[in-house]
């Protein structure tokens, strides 16, 4: 007999006690690793909703600037209104609006802070209302890319900074040499310095690597090439050490340049760019209305542009032109219009998702034709009729096999059957609904042959007992009570096949397409391919605008889906 | 003008439909019961032959450039033919029936034709891209090289730049890196999700991952090449690593997140499907959750398992949008996964959407996606025989 006093000893043993901490330390791992995966699949899913969510925010808004032009009757012909040249118009608006902007680069950036399209916005609207002709109206310019992105700050901010001097001008011509009363610029020659430093650094950063080089090409005995390393790092070198030196003066005039900080002054209503400065002098260009601003040194403002011009696509000029805008009051903003009411444009501003939007459309239409008036019958064939034979057992190992098939592959298929073999019209939403559709067809099938199966046999019986024929059965029974699955299984295949990218671009979908289409056979393009090609395009106000239309498609699909989840909740029945 | 056609044939198979019934109600003289069929079924059957023979001549029409007209005469013909032949005896229901199974036949069939017309497709293409290269397959499969379009004069590509090596490793490289992330965390997933949460948990888990799933490529693409990519490249810059701008590494995280979804609710129908007798033997015996999980579950489960990883590979070697967006294009024989590889599927894309003449960038194209078939094909199968091969079959 087993001595039991023996045998619970032998368990409150401290080996036994550590075995089964052991034991029970093991179990509370592989809890923690499953909540630990699932947190981080959790993590991974809110990282990319809000990277994209963060980013579309760029995107809601638009901005106008609001400015009077002069529709001279003179350059437009009341009847023949389109012809008339408004852009140039617009220009020669903006040329005497600020008159003191002169030089090739300076003006361009002029005319480049209103869009291209406002000029046939205005247009449009002029030949709405022919009777303005020689008048002077206010229009709401839609602002550039550049201009939206700075007023939405994407660009940095210019900040004013206090002083207490009071400042001493003296003009000459277009350049101004001011000094101030108090040692004013002396802190911003600290950012001036930093910023010497950190370019000294990056030049050091290179002499190392060609140090580097040379050490290497020394040791391959290639002495040629690592003279040539030699004389880079020295000259790198130099180059850093000039910059250093130039860091060092305690009270040296230094140069702004397009890696330093911006700086400007600002007297009464007139703008000052500064482009040379010491800790309490300095010169710089006037940007203003001289002549009839406003402007006088006892009211003086200084005030800094973090970002040195290098790093932003706003130029210096083009700033104080948008900041004297907004204080004229003229900047407004409003729902990103033309995002939710254009087709595709080259011009950030005016792109939007309208046409693909249209082109999706159009694209589901043909697919859900497609997919579920042929997926539906083959689901009923193989459940209901298909007796167990070779033709029944190839449908079934298709089927699987399709559902696995990379999608791009169908879009081969579509673009040597549909455009190749039968001449289809590429990048037509019906092509790519057709293509869509034969993808979502195993999907749909393997769905409705569920439900079907799921619908019992007493139903059946009962039907064909009643003296109903087969197809009878199929069609006045198992398909109703069958139907809100299959419709589920449809909706979440229509979902798939609404974000898929890759087949569409297979069949030419992603050509340029600025028209609206207006049929399955006009060219159209996709919401995911749209996506798929902003993402690609290297304008920055582009990235805001792929973030907000993958919110739109994102925002269909899970519509989609709660309608899916919705009717398999309000129609599920339990046998 | 066919489109037309089409409507103007779907008219008149609607008119015959309601001439044939009205035909029945007359034939049966009122007694509705002297009919063989409702008079419903007459009209069916009128509609359906009306209808069906107009598509058919249409097609013929088509394809031999006939006047489309044509198909609409025969339309009516066959309408015509269905109807004057009605009497109290016709067997109208059985034949429509026929018929319409018949239909029901013909849509299972399209499945079957959407494979043949893939495999004919994509073999018509290849083959006329090897008969270009003179049959080396073998350098097409081990070669080295890939710029199949570089040096091209009169359209005649060079055997020697066609080898499809770079492109397979890449492929492997940055599948390998999804499954390493994926694997882990769906099959932990999956353990937890059907072992120890409760039901509650699981009814916010589950939709969780259904929306991760839901989520279309594209937008893993731009979220591989806005976020993760430039994240690696800052982090790999703190600790001085020079990573690739479109690194191995970002596609096949991405990717691997992709699929986590996939592996998780393929691998928790598996557990779930192992019979709960199973476990509760093992907790008779003393054993753990843990160890009853790792013991007994899981050895029950593997050939699911085995097989939902299976997929989950096929789904990573045919991805495409993630790939084309964050990795790299050209070929590059290299095992650095923070270097930029390519992939059969940005190739496929490249030189489809390339400005090379059409019919020079099909070859190449087309026998990548062949190759690219032929592989998932063989996955899926793989997992289908083991399946079948180890389940084990419980009461």
């Amino acid at each position: 007999m087993i001595d039991m006093t023996e045998l619970s000893k032998k368990h409150r043993s401290p080996q036994a006690a550590a075995r089964l901490h052991k034991r029970n330390a093991a179990q509370k791992r592989l809890k923690y690793y499953g909540i630990l995966a699932i947190s981080l699949s959790g993590l991974a899913l809110a990282i990319l909703l809000w990277s994209v969510l963060g980013k579309s925010a760029g995107a809601l808004t638009e901005y106008q600037i609001q400015m009077e032009i002069t529709l001279d009757a003179e350059l437009i012909d009341r009847d023949n209104i389109e012809r008339a040249d408004f852009s140039q118009l617009s220009k020669d608006m903006l040329s005497n609006r600020f008159p003191f902007v002169n030089g090739r680069t300076e003006r361009r950036g002029l005319f480049d802070i209103i869009s291209s399209g406002a000029a046939y916005e205005l247009r449009d609207l002029v030949a709405k209302n022919p009777n303005w002709v020689g008048q002077t109206i206010p229009f709401d310019f839609l602002a550039s890319d550049i201009a939206d992105l700075y007023f939405k700050g994407a660009y940095g901010q210019i900040e004013p900074i206090t002083h207490r001097g009071a400042l001493t001008i003296q003009r000459d011509g277009e350049s101004l040499a001011f000094s101030s009363s108090d040692a004013d610029f002396a802190p911003l020659l600290g950012n001036v310095r930093a910023r010497l430093l950190a370019r000294a650094n990056d030049h050091r950063i290179e002499a190392a690597l060609q140090e580097n080089g040379r050490r290497v090409f020394n040791e391959r005995g290639d002495f040629v090439e690592a003279a040539k390393r030699k004389n880079n790092r020295d000259f790198e070198l130099a180059q850093a050490e000039a910059l250093e030196a130039l860091a060092a003066q305690p009270d040296g005039v230094f140069e702004l340049d397009q890696f330093t900080a911006s700086i400007f002054l600002k007297l009464g209503q007139v703008w000052v760019r500064v482009e040379t400065i010491s800790s309490n002098a300095g010169t710089g260009k006037i940007l203003g209305d001289i002549a009839n601003g406003v402007w006088e040194a006892s009211d003086w403002q200084l005030l800094i542009y973090n970002s040195p011009p290098i790093t932003r696509k706003v130029s210096d000029v083009q700033a104080i032109l948008l900041e004297t805008l907004r204080e004229q009051g003229k900047v407004s903003s409003g729902i990103n219009r033309h995002f939710f009411t254009s087709g595709d444009s080259r011009e950030p501003e005016l792109a939007g998702i309208w046409g693909a939007a249209v082109g999706s459309f159009w694209t589901m239409l043909v697919t859900i034709i497609f997919a579920f008036f042929i997926g539906v019958p083959a689901a009923i064939y193989l459940e209901e009729f298909a007796r167990d034979n070779k033709f029944t057992r190839l449908v079934e190992i298709n089927i699987n096999n399709l559902a696995a098939v990379p999608s791009i592959v169908f879009g081969l298929l579509g673009l040597s059957v549909f455009i190749g073999f039968m001449g289809m019209q590429r990048s037509s939403p019906i092509v790519g609904g057709m293509v869509l559709g034969i993808m979502t067809l195993p999907v749909i099938i393997i769905a409705a042959r569920a439900a079907i199966k799921a619908v019992p046999p007493s139903i059946r019986d009962g039907a064909l007992a009643l003296g109903a024929s087969d197809l009878q059965v199929s069609m006045h029974h198992v398909l109703p009570l069958s139907m809100p699955g299959i419709l589920t299984g449809t909706i979440l295949g229509m979902a798939r096949a609404l974000g898929e990218t890759a087949p569409l671009i297979m069949i030419g979908m992603v050509a340029f397409i600025v028209d609206i289409p207006d049929g399955p056979t006009n060219n159209a393009t996709v919401l995911p391919v749209q996506i798929f090609r902003w993402a690609d395009f290297p304008e920055r106000a582009f990235e805001a605008r792929t973030a907000a239309a993958i919110m739109v498609l994102l925002a269909f699909l899970f519509t989609m889906n709660l309608t899916a989840i919705l009717l398999r909740k309000r129609f599920e029945r339990r046998w | 003008m066919s489109g037309f056609v089409l409507v103007l044939i779907f008219l008149v198979a609607v008119g015959f439909f309601f001439l044939s019934r009205q035909k029945a109600l007359l034939a049966s003289d009122g007694v509705l019961a002297s009919l063989h069929s409702r008079p419903d079924y007459h009209g069916l059957y009128s509609f359906l032959l009306s209808m069906l023979s107009g598509l058919v001549t249409f097609i013929i029409c088509t394809i031999l450039a006939l006047n489309p007209l044509l198909s609409l005469l025969i339309a009516v013909i066959a309408g015509l033919v269905s109807g004057l032949n009605i009497t109290a005896n016709t067997r109208a229901r059985n034949k429509s029936e026929k018929i319409v199974t018949g239909i029901l036949f013909g849509c299972a069939g399209v499945a079957v034709l959407t494979t043949i017309g893939i495999v004919l497709s994509l073999v018509f293409e290849t083959f006329n891209f090897f008969d270009s290269i003179g049959w080396r397959v073998d350098k097409f499969l081990f070669g080295p090289r890939w710029s199949p379009l570089s040096g091209l004069q009169d359209g005649v590509i060079d055997p020697d730049r066609v080898g499809i090596m770079p492109l397979l490793l890449g492929t492997a490289m940055i599948t390998g890196i999804a499954m390493l992330i994926a694997t882990p965390i769906g099959l932990f997933a999956a353990i937890y999700l059907s072992e120890f949460a409760s039901l509650r948990l699981r009814g916010w888990i589950k939709p969780m991952m259904e929306v991760l799933a839901g989520i279309p490529t594209v937008v893993y693409g731009f979220f591989a090449a806005i976020t993760v990519a430039p994240l690696l490249r800052e982090t790999g810059g703190l600790f001085g690593v020079n990573v690739a701008s479109e690194s191995a590494l970002a596609a096949g995280i991405v990717i691997g997140i992709m699929i986590i979804p996939s592996i998780s609710s393929l691998a928790d129908d598996v557990i779930n499907s192992v019979p709960q007798s199973l476990r509760d033997g093992s907790y008779a015996l003393g054993a753990t959750q843990a160890e009853t999980v790792r013991q007994v579950v899981l050895p029950a489960a593997l050939p699911g398992i085995f097989s939902a990883l299976l997929l989950g590979v096929s789904r990573a070697v045919g991805e495409t949008m993630v790939v084309v967006m964050a990795a790299g294009q050209g070929a590059n024989l290299t095992i650095n996964p923070l270097e930029a590889v390519t992939t059969v599927t940005v190739q496929i894309v490249m030189l489809i959407t390339g400005d090379t003449d059409a019919s020079t960038a099909a070859g190449p194209a087309f026998s990548l996606a062949f190759t690219l078939f032929c592989l998932t094909l063989f996955l899926n199968i793989l997992a289908m025989r083991f399946v079948r091969k180890y389940r084990e079959v419980y009461e």
